[in-house]
């Protein structure tokens, strides 16, 4: 029988104790819309605006950055508001981790999952179309470029995360047809595709990640015997390794790492927990250009 | 990366370069792709207007963070945001006139509620919002140029005898009765749509459209001999003759 990630963690640990930080981040997604639908619902504004800029409690404007750096390619200086909500925002996810805005908040997360999920369940193996991943990098190149030659945010046309953000919280039905075809290409044309592969949101977030303090570490990697789950179970497999197998600090050091939690989840062994960046750095720190050791 | 470990070879440094040069031919395909498509999309219809301050659609749409602050803020209702499908970028603010007009705020809570700047913090008055000029589109079908007394469009401009006059002409069809001619001044019209939302027709005579559609220019090189004369102070051509009238009909 096929091994499902996360099974042997639930018999070590419990259901409840495997899924912790799936919970988490579901209840965080919830919530940011939660938040977001308590205005316009309830008559309750704390905060106003979308994902793409907004004013908490009235005072405290947040601005997304990769919008604002479109608009600046665009030629456009914005006002000093979205200018401070841009460096408000950043700042948090320097802390969190870049990619966090994946795996905690943006609304195609659970949709992508879903489609990974029942993927698996169906049994489409492997296949479909081979889409390198680094053409995100491309992409958001392409974005940033498109918006210099235009002279308007061109990408906000077709960007997917910001119409079904957008579409959630200001009830436009079209965005369920757009969730539901990154759904569809994730589910039979790109295994991981739109979030993996593609999405110049969440490569915007990756150079943002690639500085950022929370990471998942994994102290405890002796214990690892090689299961497999976290590989299985982690959106961008390709980041545990170094941190997992490598020489160097037990860290994934990566900025494609969402932060999701998956890989503490379904191991069975705990060799991961969240940490910073500089774990394991300790004990070496001060070698020149040396490959930092961990004991 | 294994790209980054390979590229230190001679042949992985080769397949490097072809990588990257596939990668970014693949995003400037879909970069062409979507900056042809991007072009229709911007092309705003008549009917959608934008919120007071708007700055030209162009720049607008490199400034719009898309947010809908302006639209929360809007207590008529008129803002709507764009929806993913429709002729209007996904995200960015309109509205309808004919179905909620602007109410033109004193305050212009839309604009003070803009982070970017898309919506012109420098539009404190509203009476100087240019959101599009109205025009009577159809006076065939206007009552007034029918020769009734109809006016709303002039009673409900929130700039009455400024942005519409009645200008009073002779009725010809009656012969004795005088024509009151709703019209419009550009130069006072804030575009509010207040006289599209309320023409009493089925399809409105009078309705706003964008200042590129509704004005013409003449180009710049016209004088107009009257003013020329009286900045001079004189006639500019010399000797003119003054030919006698003629009144059609070949009078006398």
């Amino acid at each position: 029988m096929r091994r499902v990630p996360g099974r042997a963690a639930a018999e070590a640990r419990g259901r409840l104790a495997a899924h912790r930080w799936l919970l988490a981040r579901r209840a965080a997604q919830l919530g940011v819309f939660g938040l977001f639908l308590l205005g316009p619902l309830a008559g309750v504004w704390l905060i106003r605006g979308n994902l793409s800029a907004s004013l908490v409690l009235d005072t405290v404007p947040l601005t997304d950055p990769f919008l604002l750096a479109q608009n600046l390619a665009a030629g456009h200086l914005p006002e000093a508001a979205a200018l401070l909500g841009g460096a408000v925002v950043l700042a948090f996810y320097l802390a969190v981790g870049g990619r966090s805005y994946c795996g905690w908040v943006c609304p195609l997360n659970p949709v992508t999952d879903a489609a990974a999920w029942l993927r698996a369940r169906l049994g489409i193996a492997g296949g479909g179309a081979r889409v390198d991943a680094r053409l995100r990098w491309a992409l958001l190149a392409m974005v940033v470029a498109l918006a210099a030659l235009t002279g308007t945010a061109a990408w906000e046309l077709y960007n997917p995360v910001s119409i079904v953000q957008r579409g959630i919280i200001y009830g436009l039905a079209p965005a369920a047809a757009v969730a539901l075809a990154v759904f569809l290409f994730d589910l039979f044309v790109v295994p991981r595709g739109w979030c993996g592969r593609l999405c110049p949101v969440g490569a915007f977030w990756g150079l943002v990640g690639s500085g950022a303090l929370v990471r998942v570490t994994a102290p405890a990697r002796e214990r690892c015997d090689r299961c497999m789950d976290c590989y299985a179970a982690c959106p961008e497999p390709q980041v545990i390794r170094p941190a997992l197998e490598g020489g160097g600090a037990p860290v994934i050091l990566s900025g494609l790492c969402t932060n999701c939690g998956r890989c503490i989840d379904v191991c069975p062994q705990e060799v991961f927990r969240f940490g910073t960046r500089f774990h394991g750095r300790t004990m070496t720190a001060g070698l020149p250009g040396g490959r930092e050791e961990a004991t | 990366m294994a790209a980054r470990g390979g590229h230190r070879t001679r042949s992985g440094r080769r397949r490097f370069l072809r990588d990257a040069w596939r990668l970014a031919a693949a995003a400037g395909l879909v970069g062409l792709g979507l900056a042809a498509h991007g072009r229709r999309v911007a092309a705003r219809p008549a009917q959608a207007l934008r919120p007071p301050g708007a700055l030209p659609e162009r720049e607008f749409l490199g400034a719009c963070l898309r947010c809908g602050l302006c639209v929360r803020a809007c207590p008529y209702g008129t803002l709507r945001l764009a929806s993913a499908v429709g002729p209007v970028a996904p995200g960015t603010p309109y509205f309808v006139a004919r179905a909620v007009p602007c109410e033109m705020c004193e305050d212009i809570p839309c604009v003070a509620a803009c982070p970017s700047g898309a919506l012109d913090p420098a539009l404190e008055d509203i009476t100087r919002a240019r959101m599009g000029i109205a025009v009577l589109v159809d006076h065939e079908s206007c009552l007034n140029w029918r020769g009734l007394r109809c006016d709303v469009c002039y009673r409900v401009c929130p700039l009455i005898d400024e942005a519409i006059t009645l200008e009073p002409q002779h009725n010809r069809r009656t012969g004795r009765h005088t024509l009151f001619i709703p019209t419009v001044h550009a130069d006072r019209c804030t575009g509010c749509g207040k006289c599209e939302k309320s023409c009493v027709l089925e399809e409105a005579a009078i309705k706003v459209l964008p200042p590129r559609l509704a004005r013409g220019r003449a180009g710049g090189h016209y004088r107009l001999g009257w003013e020329e004369k009286a900045k001079a102070g004189r006639p500019l051509v010399p000797g003119l003759i003054d030919l006698p009238d003629r009144l059609p009909g070949g009078g006398p």
